[in-house]
C-alpha cells in the first residue's frame, strides 16, 4: 500500500471489512440472505399455503424474539444478556423475512392500514394482526420463568427449528431455502448456546440442577405441539437431539400430560395477549408512522 | 455473581487483518464460555474471523514506572527503522 495518507492506524483497522461506507467505524459489508434469489413464488407451489406455512414459520420466530428480548436487563450476566439478545434478533430477522414472504405469497393474509400508510407489509403483520390470526405454537409464547427454563425452551426449540429448517433446504419455495439456508447457521449456534446451559446446570449446584430439572418440567406440555408441523420427521429428529443434550446432563424427559395446545389454529394462552399488547402497542398508536 | 468469574481479555482478527488485536474483555466462568461471550459481545457487526481469549490474570504487563528503562534506550535509534535506508527503486514488496 502506497497512498498513506489513506491509512487508518487505530486499532480497528483490520477489523474494518473493504468497502465504500466509511461511516462505520468497523463491521459492515452485511449479506442480504435474498441477493440473487428469484422471489417469483414458483408455478407448482400452492401460494395460499404457502403463506400459512410461512406464518407458522414466522410467528414461532418473531414470538421467541420477543421473549428473549424480555431478558434485557434481567439476565443473570451482562455478557448472557448479549447472547440472548443475540438470539432473538437472529429469530427477528428470520421473521422480518418470512413474513414478508407469506404477504408476497398472499396478499390476503396482510392486515389493511390506512391508505399511503408506509408501514411495510413485515411489520403490519407483525403490529396489526389480532392474536387469533398469529400462527406461533405454545412453547415460544409462555411466559421466561426462570433463566433455567428459558435454556430448557431455547434447547428444544432451537432444536426442532434446526432440523426443520435442514429440510426447508430443499424446499420449492427459493425464498423459504434461502432463509433456510441462513437460519441453519444461526439457529446451530442457539441450540449449542442453549445446551451448554442446560448441562452446566444439571452437573452445577444442587439448585441448578433442581432449577433446570424444574425448568425443563415446565416447558414440557407444550412440546408435543411441535409434532403437527410438517414436515414431522424435524422433530423426531429434534427429539432425539434433545435426548443426546438430555443424556450429557443426566436428566431424564419429564413424563408430563401434553397441553393441547393448538395455537397453530390461532387459539392462545393469556400470557399471549399482554405479549401481544407490548409488541403491538406503539406501532398500532402509529398506523401512519415511519420508523 | 460476576465477583465470582474470571475477566478475559479478547482479541479479534478481522477478515483482512493479519493478526488479533485486543477489542476489550469480558467475564465468564470457564474458557469455552468466555469464547462464547466474546463472539457475542465483539462479533456481533460482522467484525471477525478468529477469536482469541485469555484469562487477565494471566497476562504480565510491563509496568508504568520502568517506562523509561524499558523504553527510552530505543528511542534514538533511528537506524532500527527501514525508513531510515534509502530503498532502490527496483527492489519490489517493500
Amino acid at each position: 500500500m502506497t497512498d498513506h495518507d489513506s491509512v487508518d492506524h487505530g486499532a480497528y483497522t483490520s477489523l474494518v471489512e473493504a468497502d465504500d461506507d466509511a461511516r462505520w467505524a468497523f463491521g459492515t459489508s452485511f449479506d442480504d440472505p435474498l441477493a440473487g434469489v428469484d422471489t417469483t413464488v414458483p408455478s407448482g407451489v400452492d401460494a395460499t399455503a404457502l403463506a400459512t406455512y410461512c406464518l407458522m414459520l414466522a410467528d414461532d420466530a418473531l414470538v421467541l424474539a420477543q421473549r428473549l428480548g424480555e431478558w434485557t436487563t434481567h439476565a443473570p450476566e451482562i455478557e448472557e444478556e448479549v447472547a440472548l439478545a443475540n438470539i432473538g434478533l437472529d429469530l427477528l430477522g428470520q421473521a422480518r423475512l418470512v413474513l414478508a414472504r407469506a404477504a408476497a405469497a398472499d396478499p390476503g393474509v396482510v392486515p389493511a392500514l390506512p391508505e399511503r400508510s408506509p408501514v411495510p407489509v413485515d411489520d403490519r403483520l407483525a403490529f396489526f394482526r389480532d392474536a387469533a390470526a398469529f400462527r406461533n405454537v405454545h412453547l415460544v409464547e409462555q411466559p421466561n420463568g426462570d433463566f433455567a427454563a428459558t435454556m430448557a425452551r431455547l434447547l428444544v426449540f432451537s432444536s426442532w427449528r434446526l432440523a426443520l429448517l435442514d429440510d426447508l433446504r430443499g424446499s420449492a419455495d427459493p425464498v423459504l431455502a434461502a432463509v433456510a439456508e441462513k437460519g441453519v447457521k444461526e439457529v446451530r449456534y442457539h441450540r449449542e448456546h442453549a445446551a451448554r446451559w442446560c448441562v452446566t446446570l444439571a452437573q452445577g449446584t444442587d439448585i441448578s440442577r433442581e432449577r433446570m430439572i424444574a425448568g425443563l418440567r415446565a416447558v414440557w406440555p407444550d412440546v408435543p405441539e411441535l409434532e403437527g408441523t410438517d414436515p414431522s420427521s424435524a422433530f423426531d429428529q429434534a427429539m432425539d437431539d434433545v435426548d443426546q443434550v438430555l443424556q450429557a446432563a443426566g436428566i431424564e424427559r419429564p413424563d408430563v400430560p401434553a397441553s393441547g395446545g393448538r395455537g397453530r389454529d390461532g387459539v392462545h394462552t393469556e400470557a399471549f395477549a399482554s405479549l401481544l399488547a407490548e409488541l403491538q402497542g406503539l406501532a398500532r398508536e402509529h398506523p401512519m408512522g415511519r420508523w | 455473581m460476576t465477583d465470582n468469574w474470571p475477566l478475559y481479555e479478547v482479541f479479534v482478527r478481522g477478515k483482512r487483518g493479519l493478526n488479533h488485536v485486543h477489542v476489550g474483555s469480558i467475564h465468564a466462568a470457564d474458557d469455552e464460555m468466555a469464547l462464547r461471550n466474546a463472539r457475542d459481545v465483539y462479533t456481533r457487526r460482522n467484525e471477525g474471523v478468529s477469536i482469541w481469549v485469555v484469562k487477565s490474570s494471566e497476562i504480565t504487563a510491563s509496568s508504568p514506572d520502568e517506562k523509561d528503562p524499558f523504553f527510552a534506550p530505543s528511542g534514538d535509534k533511528v537506524y532500527r527503522h527501514p525508513t531510515f535506508y534509502d530503498v532502490p527503486e527496483h527492489v519490489p514488496h517493500m
